[in-house]
């Protein structure tokens, strides 16, 4: 699988093409600027991006919008951005398009070499991984309308758990309960979304993008 | 005492009188290239229009452009310089005036713009004409010269006229009468002495001081930068000491690694946990302080961001063509953040929509909810805080809350974007 990689500082920007290609990864290209990041995907489109939010020149949101402009000229190019913070702001505008493969983490969770990579993996296929801040944030909220106010709060808080990523084994694991009750539940979510019959890893993104863009 | 007081104010009325002359002559060394420069300007228009009318105008048409060409080259080079020195002097005065005279006189200039590289001309100069501080100092030049010369040299005038007439008598006939009066003219002029200078001193507060807008507005930038260097010196104190912590836990690991590898890997994953926990920390310090949407995007698009963080169905309306100076960026964002969490808290509403937007040089942020109303700023804490911490900017904060609601906050801010 090949990645692309933009990071300024050094030290993480070699700990990722380390972690990555020890778990299998091809480093396509790892660059320290926006500029040089968009000329990477423009050269040869990688499978996944991953993608630091703060660059130079400017150091705010240089990565955020190399990403968001990279996604335009590759529509569905899957990318996760890391952040020093996670912004509901910017999950949405990464979300925006509707087309998923969006990744956006803390870099803390980099440390966790094994999830780091599982979420990369994800977002190549297509999937979601949403930072567990983002979920809880949106979770304080009170969906008070929307088909999201049909769900219950267990309903909801599986949901919040497939934003994040996790499979339904995984999320089993973390509510404790088996593995049955969990794809009640989301096939409960499923119909109170409206979710026609599809491939499931299809509606999940859905699902998600739902809950994440209320 | 009084004996050791009047040499000591001649001798310091002296000290005063040789930074008056210096000051007279950093005037002449400003006014004079600017007046030079209009001069020769003047006189350049006035031969054009004469030439203009036909023959028989005319006159030392290159001596004029010399005196302009030469008059704009000293404002381009020695008026900044000459400025810095007036200041320089005028805190050298205000130094004096505290150790000589016990007036303690407080300063207040806007400090030097940051930038990279050195100051262009134009934002040094609009630096330094922009701060009222420094026509404070052009004022004090003037005053110095005039009221400030008479003070300093009274006694010295009186006691030399005492002086003279004293000496009178060797000549006079009538010596008892030269004698008093010499000796009334000394004594009147080394007498006033000390109080004449404490007069100057007064002046020179009067005129030197600054106003009490100036000193609030000097605060509100110190109290801006240091917090900001506070949060920088929190975030850099608190590496190092999780470095060190990890530096303890990985080096113990290794030590455990052949012997024990079950305990050196419990340590590093506590040394993972440990840094993942200080980074967390770190986040939420500098969220409280320095929200990082505001220093990517701006008020507009942060004031978004706070509305997808309240629980409330919040609608972000309009938007900025520039961005506010940063202090009251910032305390436009805290403005906003905390009557969102008020109307959240109190207000019994569903839903809020926050407007802004900047027209005739000020900074316009509304806020209304659908609540019950009844918010009253002079009975609740929190909308008083908003008001007074907005005041510091010129800000105000009008509250529209009748019984049953809607409530609308507005709080308008003069500023100019950038």
């Amino acid at each position: 699988m090949r990645v692309v990689i933009a990071e300024d500082l050094f030290l993480l920007r070699d700990g990722l093409i380390r972690l990555l290609e020890a778990y299998g990864f091809e480093v396509a290209a790892a660059v320290d600027n926006g500029a040089d990041f968009l000329a990477a995907v423009r050269a040869g489109p990688p499978d996944v991006a991953v993608v630091d939010v703060r660059l130079p020149p400017t150091f705010t949101d240089e990565g955020l919008r190399a990403a968001l402009r990279a996604r335009d000229e590759v529509p569905g190019l899957p990318i996760l951005v890391l952040s020093q913070y996670v912004e509901q702001l910017y999950a949405r505008e990464l979300l925006a398009d509707g087309a998923g493969a969006v990744g956006y983490l803390l870099k803390d969770r980099v440390l966790d070499g094994a999830q780091f990579t599982d979420a990369v993996k994800r977002v190549a296929d297509g999937g979601t991984a949403m930072d567990p801040e983002v979920i809880a944030r949106l979770l304080a909220r009170n969906a008070a309308e929307g088909p999201l106010a049909r769900l219950s709060p267990r309903e909801r808080e599986v949901l919040g758990l497939m934003a994040e990523g996790r499979s339904n084994t995984a999320i089993a694991a973390r509510l404790v309960v088996t593995e049955r009750a969990v794809a009640k539940h989301t096939a409960a979510i499923f119909t109170k979304l409206d979710l026609q019959q599809s491939d499931d890893d299809n509606r999940r993104v859905l699902a998600v993008l739902a809950y994440l863009g209320q | 005492m009084i004996w050791k007081q009047i040499p000591l104010s001649l001798v310091r009325a002296l000290g005063f009188f040789g930074l008056l002359l210096a000051g007279v002559a950093l005037f002449a060394v400003v006014t004079g290239p600017v007046v030079l420069a209009a001069l020769g300007l003047g006189r350049l228009i006035d031969l054009l229009l004469i030439a203009h009318r036909g023959p028989g105008g005319g006159g030392d048409v290159s001596r004029d452009m010399l005196a302009t060409v030469a008059g704009l080259i000293c404002c381009r080079f020695v008026l900044p310089v000459a400025l810095l020195a007036i200041r320089r002097l005028a805190m050298l005065t205000r130094r004096l005036m505290e150790r000589w005279c016990g007036v303690p006189i407080a300063s207040a200039y806007r400090p030097r713009p940051v930038g990279p590289g050195r100051l262009g001309y134009q934002r040094r100069m609009s630096w330094l004409l922009g701060d009222p501080g420094t026509w404070r100092d052009l004022l004090w030049l003037v005053v110095n010269a005039t009221a400030g010369l008479v003070l300093l040299l009274l006694p010295a005038v009186l006691t030399g006229l005492g002086v003279v007439v004293f000496l009178q008598p060797l000549l006079s006939d009538r010596p008892h009468v030269m004698f008093a009066i010499g000796l009334a003219f000394v004594a009147a002029g080394l007498g006033t002495a000390p109080l004449l200078l404490r007069g100057y001193a007064d002046l020179a507060r009067l005129v030197l001081a600054p106003s009490e807008e100036a000193k609030l507005e000097l605060r509100v930038r110190h109290l801006a930068q240091t917090r900001r260097e506070t949060l920088d010196t929190g975030a850099a104190e608190l590496r190092p000491v999780v470095q060190v912590a990890m530096g303890l836990t990985l080096d113990a690991a290794g030590r455990l690694i052949d012997t024990d590898p079950a305990a050196a890997r419990a340590l590093l994953i506590e040394a993972r946990d440990a840094s993942a926990r200080a980074l967390a920390e770190l986040r939420d310090l500098v969220r409280g302080i320095h929200p990082p949407v505001l220093a990517d995007r701006g008020l507009a698009d942060a004031v978004r961001a706070l509305a997808l963080d309240s629980p409330l169905r919040a609608r972000v309306t309009g938007s900025l063509d520039g961005r506010p100076p940063a202090p009251v960026e910032s305390a436009a964002y805290f403005a906003v953040s905390e009557l969102l969490a008020n109307v959240a808290k109190h207000a019994g509403a569903n839903g809020a929509e926050v407007d802004l937007r900047h027209s005739s040089g000020s900074l316009r942020i509304s806020v209304s909810d659908d609540g019950d109303g009844g918010a009253d700023p002079s009975r609740g804490t929190g909308l008083a805080g908003v008001g007074r911490r907005l005041a510091a900017f010129d800000g105000v904060l009008v509250v529209s809350s009748p019984a049953g609601g809607p409530t609308l906050v507005t709080m308008e801010v003069p500023c100019a974007l950038s």
